[in-house]
């Protein structure tokens, strides 16, 4: 497991603040999601083991969370709010932009590794559709223009580190 | 006036009817005490409450007391306490009766929680009882009779599940069946201590799994398939062989060691398709091993001795008995008449308390020394021991021998390679897988009393074909000196004899008394002449077994480790 020292230590810190060691699978689950991205097999049998439980405790609440990512993503993770409000506000026609742009399908990672595009439930800014969030950043009235100048930015950062 | 009650029993008040239940009992306990059923499925009492299915949902009321002085509030319409009826059912399972629990099952509201928590496990149930090995068992067809509606109002799609998982070797999971009772879970994780079993994803479409990689594969997995209340999990051996209601249960014992778990035979017609455990609280609740379910294929097994054989030459049962006699008694054979000055027995821990004792009475006349085999291998901790004879103690207890076997026959192979034997009697015992060699058998005549062929039934000079314990009625004593009866469950192999009509001729045709060869005539004897078993006949002994008293065996070092409802007593003056 290829987990950052400092997500090490806070793994070993979130443990001691439960009676019972089963308590700290979910926070465990957040903290190797978001230094790796996704919750791989390893991933769950590493917890299992550190939390002294079997694998299949950790794999049932895994399932449970849809927000649990069970493959890799790509380096920037593109959420687009598909239920009622961003809808009629033009949501899908946002999802099917960042498609283009990137030229991967929702849920699957893009040909460069650049991104992850989900088509998600709803963002909890209704009156400010369409909604879409990028990592944990939330950008509101998202029309088409503001999707491609996203988009830009998206690549532009890739490019400058691919170009040392 | 009322009496006042033992201090661990409390009254409750089901449908009405005040009953005293112990205290801690829960609701649905309090109520069987009350013959009043209240419908369960993932309540199991032998497994922790998990309350998921809400299936047994009842009103609830306490007796009403004043909030500021804890007085007793009375209803002055009947003279007795009020009851605050809660305004919610209550989960049954969950619940432990309290002094004055008051408990409603016949409720209109009651009712129609069963009826509306049958209706939602039906709608994504395949409804495939027709071709559902569980249908005639299942818990789910029986509720679904008393509380369902009788057709569905549900128009939807059902959802689509894996149908034939292997979960592990002896278990196939029909996942569209599972009602997610969890009793699978909690059954691998408590009591087999193997927590490979849970629920993936949520909501309808919540499946049961084993994590992948991972096999539901201990010697305990077939429980599960007992105690799921649906078809979901079926034992892949059973699976489509049989309708269960053809089939009749005959109480028999597992023979594998000295746990001496208590079981059901499930046959029709002569043949065999199952066994399962039969709850008995004081040895094996209501489990038993997978090890022990297959046992019933050595009945058939193509190995099976099916007819007598003299020097391997086909014979009737009367001449090999005859030779036996010849043998034993020094005029055949090929040692010359009257030659023979040694006889040796060989008993097994196998053999049942009664053919034990009439072996004994043979080894008497004969003034043979006798040896049991022994047959030690790790125990499980759980339902299978270490000592796997299932009847060492049947042996102790019939004087048959006095002390704990040794290992390998160590005894009779130093008396053979001395010349001291010269015929030794087997009692189903393989005497080369014992521990003697070919060599020492080919110096020696031996009269084989078994049930199927080994390296000793081919070396043999008489083979007297015996029959399995399904196919014989007996007794045996467990590791816990508990007198255990098994019942013959189906007829034995044609042409076969039963052991105890064998034993009794040989031991009638060597000049002994003729004890009779059936459990009803042996008992009587049995019961004169051994005195921890004075009084016991096989009729009126009960089906959960009858602890012997055991203090004469008390100082020997027996082998069993701890197991369910077993703890091993150290024995006095014994160093480890
Ligand atoms: S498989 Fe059977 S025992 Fe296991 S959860 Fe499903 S219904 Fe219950
Ligand atoms: S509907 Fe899009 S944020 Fe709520
Ligand atoms: S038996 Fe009580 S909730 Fe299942």
């Amino acid at each position: 497991m290829n987990l950052q020292p400092t997500t090490l230590q806070k793994i070993d810190e979130v443990i001691t603040h439960y009676p019972v060691k089963r308590s700290a699978t979910l926070p465990l689950l957040h903290l190797v999601q978001e230094d790796l991205g996704w919750i791989s097999p390893e991933a769950m049998e590493w917890i299992a083991a550190k939390l002294e439980l079997q694998p299949i405790n950790i794999y049932e609440v895994v399932t449970f969370y849809p927000m649990f990512r069970q493959k890799p993503i790509g380096r920037r993770h593109i959420k687009v709010c598909r239920t009622l409000s961003c809808a009629l506000t033009g949501g899908y026609k946002v999802c099917a932009e960042f498609q283009k742009q990137f030229g991967s399908q929702p849920g699957a990672v893009s040909a460069d590794g650049e991104v992850t595009i989900d088509f998600v439930e709803c963002l909890a800014s209704c009156g400010t559709g369409p909604v879409v969030m990028i990592d944990d950043d939330l950008h509101v009235k998202v029309d088409l223009a503001r999707a491609q100048q996203l988009s830009a930015q998206i690549k532009a950062g890739a490019k400058a580190r691919s170009t040392p | 006036m009322i009496q006042p009650l033992p201090s661990d029993l409390i009254t409750v008040n089901v449908d009405g009817k005040d009953i005293a239940v112990p205290k801690g009992t829960n609701m649905i306990e309090a109520a069987r005490l009350a013959s009043v059923e209240v419908p369960h499925y993932c309540y199991h009492p032998k497994l922790t409450i998990s309350g998921n299915c809400r299936m047994c949902l009842v009103e609830m009321g306490l007796p009403a007391v004043d909030p500021a002085t804890k007085a007793p509030l009375m209803d002055p319409a009947t003279g007795k306490q009020k009851i605050n009826w809660m305004p919610r059912p209550t989960i049954a399972c969950a619940t432990n009766a309290s002094p004055g629990l008051h408990i409603r099952t016949n409720t209109a509201a009651v009712q129609d929680c069963r009826n509306s928590v049958t209706e939602f496990l039906l709608i994504n149930h395949p409804l495939d009882c027709p071709i559902c090995d569980q249908a005639g068992e299942c818990k789910l067809q029986e509720h679904s009779t008393a509380y369902g509606r009788g057709y569905s109002r549900f128009v939807e799609q059902k959802n689509v599940k894996p149908k034939r998982t292997q979960l592990g070797p002896r278990v196939t999971l029909d996942d569209e069946r599972c009602i997610l009772c969890s009793r699978c879970v909690r059954f691998s994780k408590e009591v087999a201590q193997d927590d490979v079993l849970g629920f993936i994803d949520r909501g309808s479409y919540s499946t049961l799994t084993c994590y992948p990689g991972k096999q539901l594969a201990n010697n305990y997995s077939l429980n599960t398939v007992d105690l799921c209340p649906v078809g979901a999990l079926t034992s892949t051996d059973f699976r489509f062989k049989m309708r269960v209601w053809f089939l009749k249960q005959t109480p028999s014992i597992d023979c594998e060691s000295s746990v001496g778990a208590n079981t059901e035979v499930w046959s029709r017609e002569g043949v065999i398709y199952r066994i399962t455990p039969r709850q008995n609280d004081a040895v094996n609740d209501t489990w038993m091993a997978d090890s022990g379910r297959v046992l019933y294929k050595a009945v058939q097994a193509a190995d099976r001795l099916s007819r007598a054989s003299l020097n391997g030459v086909p014979t009737t049962q009367e001449k090999a008995l005859q030779a036996a006699v010849d043998l034993l008694s020094g005029r055949g054979g090929r040692v010359a008449a009257g030659s023979v000055n040694g006889v040796a027995v060989v008993g097994s821990g196998s053999s049942t308390v009664e053919e034990q004792f009439l072996t004994r009475k043979i080894a008497d006349k004969l003034k043979a020394p006798v040896a049991l085999v022994s047959r030690v291998d790790t125990g499980d901790k759980i339902l299978v021991s270490a000592d796997r004879n299932p009847n060492t103690r049947g042996a102790l207890v019939t004087g048959l021998i006095c002390a704990l076997p040794e290992q390998k026959l160590s005894a009779l192979s130093a008396a053979i390679e001395a010349g001291q034997v010269q015929v030794i009697l087997s009692i189903g015992e393989d005497l080369i897988a014992a521990g003697l060699t070919a060599a020492q058998l080919a110096k020696v005549a031996v009269i084989y009393l078994g049930t199927h062929q080994n390296a000793t039934s081919t070396v043999a000079q008489v083979v007297i074909p015996t029959l399995t314990v399904f196919e014989k009625a007996g007794t045996l004593v467990n590791q816990q000196f508990r007198l255990q009866k098994f019942v013959r469950a189906v007829p034995g192999l044609g042409g076969v004899s039963d052991d105890l009509v064998s034993l009794s001729h040989l031991l009638n045709a060597l000049g002994g008394s003729t004890l009779g060869s059936t459990l009803g005539a042996l008992w009587p004897v049995i019961a004169a002449e051994v005195k921890v078993l004075a009084h016991t006949t096989y009729d009126t002994l009960p089906s959960t077994g009858l602890l012997l008293d055991s203090a004469t065996w008390a100082g020997l070092p027996f082998i069993e480790g701890e197991t369910l409802h077993f703890k091993p007593v150290t024995a006095v003056g014994v160093k480890s």
